[in-house]
């Protein structure tokens, strides 16, 4: 491990990330906040909504915007430039061992998801005021937080390295799309009850502990998975993507 | 610290076809090898492409050392193995003392390389590319930006430096990428087919530039299907074809080592056993050899190595009409790396 290389792979990244800022920020608030603004306000404000749906939302959008963020940050990137460009090459030939390459990825992309996650906190809030939001333990918050922003960057990692250009679309409706209507965003994992299988199934999204984990820390008000089970989850989620994605990353490195 | 290249009975087996984007290896897609005893490759159950076939080498440090061959000899998969970026089936190879595969780290930092696809990093300008590159290796960011200038100068690249490199020409693009791989200076430096695509002009500035690279100590081991190139720029060549290295030596010894060194491939309007026995007692004449004629070619092709040239035609053309056969066409070459390619491989480099 070589730390000189590993931060200037960073700072490329950081450049290359700053240069695309305004397509970026557009690209990670503005599904979330139009989500936010129909449900939180217009379906609310017309009484379809009862009041305290607003505060049961905001943790699930911002579950959605980092595990979005994340995989897209990590993903994107790796597809193009594996497939067409090569343009990865000059960096696989850093002086630094090739899997330091995928992690330093996973950083950064864990990095943006926690500032996505961290900034749809106050756009919703503006938007939904007032919000109950009731932080109890910060520290427990940070550490949902960063797993959930591992787990995004380590799924981009590994959907990233094993698809093809052509088969981005289908990520999204295959892969990202039911995982985020199954992953308990929109409601809490509780209110499947009435669905015993499903409400089993789903258990094995990964997105399900994020929005339950964020819901128990933020709004614990409401029912929501015990949030020591959800570190645990999130925790052997995070190594099994990162295992996965290594793995994937590897193979396509070397021929 | 100087650093050679060895390569020690490398191979190199791919399983799948190569990916389009692959570039190189467009030409002939050869049937799995079989061994020696013959049967043919057709009923073979994977599709295996024989890359690399045995393959040792050893580039002395401070040399220029060509890698010679047709399109899918092998080049690049030797490059790609030698820098890291391929694994190797069988065989080790070294840079300096480090194993290639083992030591990767350690070879990533003796080495430069100018892949035969362009792979800049699309996302960044001409000067950023440079400058990033030398802080992967650790350079200061003094160090980056006054090597990065003058790269950028003399690769006449300084009033292109800060636009993104999208729009960038082919040969632009080839001289940015020759640039990077010498940003961090480093010991050995690869470059595969550097000069294809580059006009003339520039072709002579990227040789000048590589001996003068040279001219440091650094080790440089290049590919390229050009004679010209590996005649005029190599102090040794390895001539490879099938993945295996059929010929050693400068260039000049390897054209000496064709026998007589003229080479006239000669077509006659029909086959005559007994005309082509007759030309083995021309005088002058090394070697006589009869070319597979194609499907459906009822005419035949001699190439005849000697020791002269033009002088020959009017004797052969005699010698023709004695044996009732018309002589149809010669084209006449000097000694060369081509025709050693030739002799070596009954095929021309050019195919
Ligand atoms: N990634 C790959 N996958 C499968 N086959 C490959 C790959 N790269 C090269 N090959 C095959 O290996 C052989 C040697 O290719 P290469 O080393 O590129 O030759 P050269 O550089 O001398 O033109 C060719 O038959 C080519 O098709
Ligand atoms: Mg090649």
């Amino acid at each position: 491990m070589n730390w000189k290389t590993f931060l200037a792979l960073l700072a490329r990244d950081a450049h290359v990330a700053r240069r695309n800022f305004i397509p970026l920020l557009l690209q990670t608030f503005l599904q979330p906040m139009m989500f936010v603004f129909i449900f939180g306000r217009v379906m609310v404000r017309s009484g379809y909504m009862p009041n305290a749906y607003k505060s049961l939302l905001l943790p699930g959008i911002m579950a959605i915007s980092m595990i979005f963020t994340g995989v897209w940050a990590v993903a994107m990137p790796l597809i193009g430039e594996f497939q067409f460009t090569h343009e990865i090459e000059d960096r696989l030939l850093a002086p630094i061992e090739n899997d330091w390459l995928a992690i330093e990825k996973v950083f950064f992309g864990a990095a943006q998801a926690v500032v996505a996650g961290l900034a749809v906190i106050p756009a919703a809030w503006l938007l939904l005021r007032p919000v109950e939001l009731n932080l109890q333990s910060p520290l427990t918050f940070a550490g949902v937080t960063v797993l959930v922003a591992f787990l995004s960057a380590c799924g981009g990692l590994a959907l990233g390295c094993s698809i093809s250009q052509t088969q981005i679309g289908l990520m999204f409706s295959m892969v990202l799309t039911p995982m985020i209507f199954f992953g308990c965003a929109y409601y809490p994992w509780s209110a499947l009850a009435n669905f015993p299988i499903l409400q089993k199934v789903v258990l094995i999204n990964p997105l399900v502990y994020a929005s339950e984990g964020l819901r128990g820390t933020l709004v614990p008000q409401f029912p929501h998975l015990p949030v020591i089970a959800v570190l645990l989850a999130l925790l052997v989620f995070d190594s099994l993507l990162l295992a996965l994605g290594l793995r994937q990353f590897r193979r396509k490195a070397v021929t | 610290m100087l650093a050679g290249i060895r390569t020690h009975e490398l191979r190199k087996v791919f399983t799948s076809p190569p990916p389009l984007a692959a570039g190189g290896g467009f030409g002939p897609r050869r049937k799995p090898k079989t061994d020696k005893n013959g049967s043919p490759g057709k009923g073979a159950p994977t599709r295996e492409i024989v890359a690399l076939n045995g393959l040792s080498l050893e580039v002395l440090p401070g040399e220029i050392f060509g890698l010679l061959g047709p399109n899918g000899a092998g080049k690049s998969t030797t490059v790609g193995i030698l820098t890291t970026r391929v694994r190797p089936t069988n065989g080790q190879a070294w840079i300096g003392d480090y194993d290639v595969w083992a030591q990767q780290v350690e070879v990533k930092r003796l080495i430069g390389v100018v892949a035969q696809r362009p792979n800049l990093d699309f996302s960044l300008t001409a000067r950023e590319i440079l400058l990033f590159h030398g802080a992967y290796f650790g350079l200061d960011s003094r160090a980056r930006a006054a090597r990065a200038s003058a790269l950028l100068d003399r690769f006449k690249l300084t009033d292109r430096a800060d636009q993104m490199v999208r729009g960038f020409s082919g040969g632009m693009m080839q001289r940015l990428s020759i640039a990077r791989a010498m940003m961090h200076d480093p010991q050995v430096l690869f470059l595969d087919e550097p000069s294809a695509g580059l006009d003339p002009q520039t072709r002579l500035l990227l040789w000048e530039i590589i001996r003068e690279y040279n001219q440091g100590g650094k080790t440089i081991l290049l590919t390229t299907h050009n004679m010209e190139e590996a005649d005029a720029l190599c102090q040794r060549l390895a001539i490879i074809d099938h993945g295996q290295n059929i010929a050693l030596g400068t260039p000049a010894e390897l054209k000496a080592s064709v026998p007589g060194g003229f080479l006239l491939r000669v077509r006659f309007s029909k086959h005559s056993t007994e005309l082509i026995e007759r030309l083995k007692t021309l005088g002058g004449v090394r070697e006589v050899r009869l070319i597979e004629p194609e499907p459906g070619d009822d005419e035949s092709s001699v190439d005849v190595y000697a020791d002269r040239g033009g002088s020959l035609v009017s004797e052969i053309a005699n010698l023709a009409a004695a044996n009732g056969v018309e002589l149809t066409d010669v084209h006449i070459s000097e000694p060369s790396l081509e025709n050693l390619f030739l002799h070596h491989t009954g095929r021309s480099l050019r195919d």
